[in-house]
């Protein structure tokens, strides 16, 4: 073992204790409370009804399930949608120019959420630009209906999370020789086959670490389900929401929570099995 | 012999800038051509318009009587092994040799066989399921071989593919790269800025400057008999001295030193020395030959490759002196002053 000397120790003291105080010992808080039920006679026992109203109510697991499949699908979309941008970035555009665009796709984190969705709000809603346009040059007749609605909140979850899902394949991909890319066709590789044998292979790491994160962020989000997806389109993050603020049932709040971190966690473990990936390997 | 490429009139040009410079040349089949020339000489663009991956501007490249123009790189009969040799980073050896053969819809079967017969040519047997990461240099090199030439080419081209190894592992790979080619008759084209790579393995060289060939020949006669002053600068050693003026026989260096050099029908400019052109003391009944004072200044001792520095008595000019093998000037020191000669034909001049 290599000999660690107390000033490490006492650099890393900040930030452990930020990590105890504001997360480790309000999830334990959390997960206490998530067991804890009123019983008939108003008193607070320990019980597994939390976990299992879940699964009596359907609204409530089906609520749970449209949120995991979407979020798989925007990832997935996420994924279809940046990868030629971040191939063009990295492999066809000159350098001097891609440190621009690449400063260009942060503007909107710059702005924030919350002000980038009341901006998809102008541009989707019935009077708003598209429709109007589509209006005034005669394709059809009366608005199309796309703010809130599933589409409206797939597009803004999807806005929000494009650029995590780009710098880590950025990263992967610039490390790729262009050489290998020749090689392969050299080799007699045609466009395709370089593209899956050689590119998506390589870039994989990037390309898991990158799902992650947008996978992570698009379940957890609350403000483009709630704003764009509007009634009609249930997000599980919206259950919580409401179980903790409008019934101020912060016990079910809480097992909800709980339940959405396991998913959440269930589905990412479920996809690096099934493409054979590594954590560590991916992390780096 | 049949000519298995043809490069006729190739130009190349980015913008103002010409990289290759009507360029003309033909291999033969089953020969080891090298193109020497040092950096930015226009030689990896001649390469990669002969793999495809660069479009010439003007000329015509033919492979085995076919011209190629309009030919991707994917559908030529040339491979080409990479400077940093390319190797898929995520496959195994196995899987890199194999590459090429897949891709032609080869049965499972035939494709094993044959990249395992390549693997036991080149001498990796045993190493299928390794991971081209953990290799060695010496090993990768070879997986890069063996993955072009599973294929069978007509060419195979190399770019410079010794240059990251080490010196010793470098000179090893000269001697089995020549013994490599020779024994599977592949016709090879080797692009370094190395000459003795060049020199050690090639059955012709074509040297390179500028976009141009300078001289293509044999490595003995590019050695023995550079046509060109840049030839006989770049290929081996050389003292280079400027010549201020020729007149009746008599060559004088910019520092004053005379020699005479009979009959000359061109204004030289320059005159090249071999190290290995120096006698010393050389016996009275030598003919043709100029006689000149030096002074040794340094020993530069490098086991049977020793040379002296020595100094010109009578101008002051510094010229380096190969030792003979055999142990007759083992006793030189530093300060010692001996006569050297210069058979007349050893003096090389040009405009």
């Amino acid at each position: 073992m290599k000999k660690i000397n107390s000033t490490l120790y006492l650099l890393l003291l900040p930030v452990l204790a930020w990590l105890i105080i504001s997360i480790v010992v309000p999830h334990l808080d959390l997960l206490f409370k998530s067991f804890r039920f009123e019983n008939d006679d108003g008193l607070m026992v320990f019980s597994l009804n939390n976990y299992l109203a879940f699964f009596e109510d359907e609204i409530y697991w089906l609520t749970f399930v449209k949120t995991a499949l979407y979020s798989i699908g925007i990832t997935f979309l996420a994924f279809v949608v940046t990868f030629p941008v971040a191939f063009y970035l990295t492999k066809v555009v000159a350098k001097k120019y891609s440190s621009f665009m690449v400063l260009l796709l942060l503007i909107p984190i710059w702005i924030g959420e919350l002000v980038t969705i009341y901006g998809w709000m102008i541009l989707l809603s019935d009077s708003g630009v598209i429709n109007q346009f589509l209006l005034s040059i005669g394709i059809i007749d009366s608005p199309i209906e796309m703010l809130y609605t599933n589409f409206s909140m797939t597009i803004g979850l999807l806005y929000m999370s494009m650029l995590f899902m780009i710098i880590p394949m950025m990263s992967a991909l610039e490390s790729l020789d262009d050489s290998l890319i020749e090689a392969a066709s050299d080799l007699g590789a045609s466009k395709w086959t370089i593209f899956r044998q050689i590119i998506i292979p390589y870039t994989i790491p990037g390309i898991a670490s990158g799902s992650i994160i947008v996978f992570m962020l698009v379940i957890g989000d609350y403000v483009a389900p709630n704003i764009l997806g509007g009634k009609s389109s249930l997000w599980f993050t919206e259950q919580i929401y409401n179980e903790f603020l409008s019934t101020f049932n912060w016990n079910e709040g809480a097992a909800f929570g709980f339940l959405l971190l396991l998913l959440s966690s269930g589905i990412v473990w479920l996809a690096l099995k099934l493409t054979g990936q590594k954590l560590d390997r991916v992390g780096s | 012999m049949r000519h298995i490429l043809e490069v006729k009139n190739v130009t190349k040009k980015y913008g103002d800038f010409t990289a290759v410079d009507n360029v003309n040349f033909t291999v033969d089949d089953g020969g080891f051509f090298s193109i020497l020339g040092g950096s930015g000489c226009g030689k990896t663009t001649l390469l990669r318009m002969i793999s495809g991956f660069e479009q010439q501007t003007e000329g015509e490249i033919i492979i085995r009587g076919e011209s190629m123009t309009g030919i991707p790189p994917e559908l030529r009969p040339v491979n080409i092994v990479f400077q940093n040799l390319a190797l898929f980073p995520m496959m195994n050896v196995e899987k890199n040799v194999a590459f090429g053969l897949q891709r032609q819809k080869l049965a499972k079967d035939k494709v094993h066989q044959r990249v395992a017969d390549m693997l036991d040519r080149v001498g990796l047997q045993g190493f299928e399921k390794k991971n081209v990461t953990d290799l060695s240099g010496g090993q990768r090199q070879r997986v890069a071989i063996a993955r072009s030439l599973v294929l069978k080419p007509s060419i195979l081209l190399l770019d410079e593919p010794l240059g990251a190894l080490d010196r010793k592992l470098r000179e090893h790979m000269k001697v089995e790269l020549k013994l490599l080619q020779k024994e599977i008759g592949t016709t090879f084209i080797y692009i370094t800025h190395d000459q003795s790579e060049a020199l050690v393995m090639s059955d012709n060289i074509a040297v390179m400057n500028k976009g141009k060939f300078e001289q293509i020949d044999t490595p003995r006669n590019l050695y023995k008999y550079p046509k060109t002053s840049f030839v006989a600068g770049f290929v081996g050693e050389s003292n280079e001295f400027n010549i201020r003026h020729y007149t009746d026989n008599i060559l004088t260096t910019e520092n004053g030193w005379r020699l005479s050099k009979p009959t000359l029908d061109i204004q030289p400019k320059k005159l090249f020395i071999r190290p290995e052109a120096f006698i010393l003391n050389p016996s009275e009944d030598l003919e043709d030959i100029e006689r000149v004072d030096i002074k040794v200044k340094t020993i530069l001792f490098d086991g049977s490759n020793t040379k002296i520095s020595a100094i010109i008595k009578q101008s002051n000019d510094e010229v380096l002196i190969s030792l003979p093998q055999n142990a007759q000037f083992e006793n030189l020191q530093e300060g010692d002053e001996i006569e050297a000669g210069i058979h007349h034909d050893d003096l090389k001049c040009y405009p």
